[in-house]
């Protein structure tokens, strides 16, 4: 997918630190990303693993108590240092984003095609009716059928699938570089959640768009990307293109993943349990976050905090994984 | 649908809600559940599977009796739960115990887990050094620790916490639980956690389950025999390795091919059907087929007629009047022959 070519958001040594009551919490600590136009990238891991706060942190979405450092570069231009003014002219221009659940991203006491159009005229004037035809061809784009009825309608008059229809015909609005797609399908039924996948999947193709997937879903995960990367506890363990890390994974809490996941095509008895529980992040251990549930951690790996590194074909940060030579690789 | 030795025998059960408020035809009903049958042999696990809203949860509910039935008739063991006494319940509820989905909220957050876990127990009458020996009987079996006792549920991770749910549903020794969206609220690590601990359970006392999940991938890891709902009924039943390597109804069809599969080659292989539109109201269901609204194959037939519930043979149950058996999984590893009667002689 990369080509050589430059990327168009590169997030780079991305930290989100939280002030809280028992001192600092280290939510993201330092992820590096970079997202191609056409590309579709994951971000996959559990709740707590840092990935839809180190999102919203690229995009200038942190909470009043967080502290963000690193850069999030978008044709080199740093969003993480931009002042607030310039930052809401990109935020919703040249990125977008959708949310797990469109009900509380939407105004309910506000049309749909009144929601569409205000997207639309916060970033380029034009007479209200060019912004309502816009939004009704915003809405037909999504495949919502009867789209010049459903302008008139509330969100509660919507089902979910089709309020998230509506999310990302507003994250279109303006023709974006970037959608950043947060749980997009969590909050649905799978038969609605591939109607949904569908639509971003065509977005990508039809748009050259790039796509961040935040999910905790490996099945998605397998449908739509093209890269993953893998977080736990604030961090990327390992990250390569699709079939690398699906097929040939490295760090062994990728392969715990894979390995505990219960599979529709399969009634095997061997799911295995990754034991423990995710740490807490105010009280991270020294070395690497994932040695307490490690089966394979050594005396170092409680000390020595590991960093990404080539493996057999994909990156990950793993003291064990002995690294191969890059001309191998090739 | 007729077990060697059933213990819990559903037939006809229809549970309708009168909605309050809203902009609502009066004496219009919600029809949650309509007309839904099927048996539970002892020691075996028996799920449903269905998108929200298809009456999954509700019809659990009416089993326990959380919910009162319409209509219908719920026989466990032989004795008729259905309109009988809260008192002349107690007995036989004891033998049939619930899991919630959500564990924080079905725990008293200022109770430590010992006396949680012991509630039922005390409920039962139980005397004080026997309800301790108890609890801390199984306490071991879902693998908490002694000093975890004395703690509270916020103390607890959510996968602790459903070990304490399902401790407390186990207390009274049941022959039945039902599990209402076990792990639905766990990562999938804690998951697979859960999910062994209920398969170990199952095997070590002899336990029935009834599993309510939406998620077909557990389901599928879980049980021996599995049935789909759509809108309030249950559209197709059968063993879990026809049901899904073998569906009949297009709904179960549609349902398994956009349940995602952790597998790039074959994810990007299958072929998916991607139904249109959205779930009807339960408030004014489609006449005939529930389905037919949304169905690439509905007929005028359809419309008019409610397809019945129909063994197709070995049990494979489907209410639809245009079954073709399909496989709409690409599996990785294609079960043998002999995997499959092994399977089936294990059910009978």
């Amino acid at each position: 997918m990369s080509d050589g070519r430059a990327p168009l958001l590169s997030l780079r040594g991305l930290t989100v630190d939280f002030t809280v009551s028992g001192g600092v919490l280290h939510a993201v600590r330092g992820i590096d990303l970079d997202l191609h136009r056409g590309e579709v990238v994951a971000v996959v891991g559990e709740s707590g693993s840092g990935k839809s706060t180190a999102m919203l942190a690229a995009m200038g979405l942190q909470a009043p108590n967080a502290t963000v450092g690193g850069q999030a570069l978008l044709d080199g231009t740093d969003l993480v240092s931009l002042p607030p003014a310039a930052l809401r002219a990109v935020r919703g221009r040249r990125v977008a984003m959708i949310f797990q659940d469109p009900m509380t991203s939407l105004n309910p006491v506000l049309s749909i095609g009144r929601q569409l159009s205000e997207a639309l005229l916060v970033h380029r004037p034009m007479p209200k009716r060019a912004a309502h035809d816009r939004a009704r061809e915003l809405l037909e784009l999504v495949a919502i059928p009867h789209a010049a009825e459903r302008l008139h309608n509330y969100p509660h008059e919507l089902s979910g699938g089709m309020r998230q229809r509506v999310m990302i015909a507003m994250a279109m609005a303006n023709d974006p570089d970037v959608l950043i797609a947060d749980e997009p399908t969590t909050a649905l039924d799978v038969t609605i959640q591939a109607q949904i996948l569908e639509v971003l999947s065509r977005l990508r193709r039809e748009r050259d768009l790039g796509v961040i997937v935040v999910t905790h879903d490996l099945g998605v995960v397998a449908g739509i990307a093209d890269t993953v990367h893998v977080m736990y506890a604030g961090s990327v363990v390992e990250h390569g293109d699709v079939r690398s890390v699906f097929y040939a994974p490295d760090h062994p809490y990728t392969r715990g993943l894979l390995a505990c996941s219960p599979r529709l095509d399969s009634a095997d008895d061997d799911l295995a349990p990754i034991p423990g529980s995710p740490p807490v992040l105010t009280e991270l251990p020294a070395g690497c976050a994932f040695a307490p549930r490690c089966a394979h951690a050594a005396d170092r790996c409680l000390t020595e905090r590991p960093m990404l590194r080539r493996g057999r074909a994909t990156q990950s940060a793993c003291l064990l994984i002995p690294t191969t030579n890059e001309q191998e690789l090739r | 649908m007729s077990t060697i030795d059933p213990l819990l025998v559903v037939r006809n059960l229809s549970k309708t809600f009168r909605p309050r408020g809203g902009r609502v035809r009066r004496g219009a009903t919600v029809q949650a559940v309509s007309d839904v049958s099927f048996d539970i042999a002892r020691g075996e696990t028996f799920s449903i599977v269905g998108e929200s809203g298809c009456g999954k949860s509700t019809t659990a509910r009416c089993v326990t009796r959380i919910v009162e039935p319409t209509a219908g008739s719920i026989r466990f063991d032989g004795h008729e739960l259905v309109g009988l006494s809260y008192h002349d319940l107690q007995p036989l509820r004891q033998r049939f115990q619930m899991v919630f989905q959500d564990p924080m909220a079905s725990l008293n957050p200022r109770q430590r887990v010992r006396d949680i876990i012991g509630e039922p127990l005390r409920v039962r009458g139980d005397e004080r050094d026997s309800i301790r020996d108890r609890v801390h009987e199984v306490a071991g079996q879902v693998q908490l620790r002694t000093d975890d006792l004395d703690r509270y549920p916020h103390q607890f991770s959510g996968g602790q916490r459903q070990r304490i749910g399902i401790a407390r549903a186990l207390a009274l020794q049941p022959e039945l639980l039902v599990l209402d969206e076990p792990v639905s609220a766990l990562d999938v690590s804690i998951q697979a956690q859960i999910v062994r601990l209920l398969r170990q359970l199952r095997d070590e006392m002899g336990l029935a389950y009834l599993l309510i999940a939406h998620d077909l991938a557990v389901v599928r890891h879980l049980s021996q025999r599995v049935a789909v709902m759509y809108l309030g009924t249950i559209v197709e039943t059968g063993s879990a390795a026809d049901v899904y390597e073998r569906s009949l109804h297009p709904y179960t069809q549609a349902l398994l091919s956009a349940a995602p599969i952790a597998d790039p080659d074959i994810e990007r292989l299958r072929e998916r059907i991607v139904l249109t539109g959205d779930v009807p109201s339960p408030l004014d269901p489609p006449s005939g087929c529930r389905f037919r609204t949304r169905c690439w194959k509905a007929t005028a037939e359809c419309t008019d007629v409610v397809p019945p519930l129909t063994d197709l043979g070995d049990g494979h149950h489907v209410a639809c009047h245009h079954p073709e058996p399909v496989n709409v999984i690409i599996g990785r590893r294609p079960i043998a022959p002999d995997e499959h009667s092994a399977e089936r002689t294990s059910l009978a």
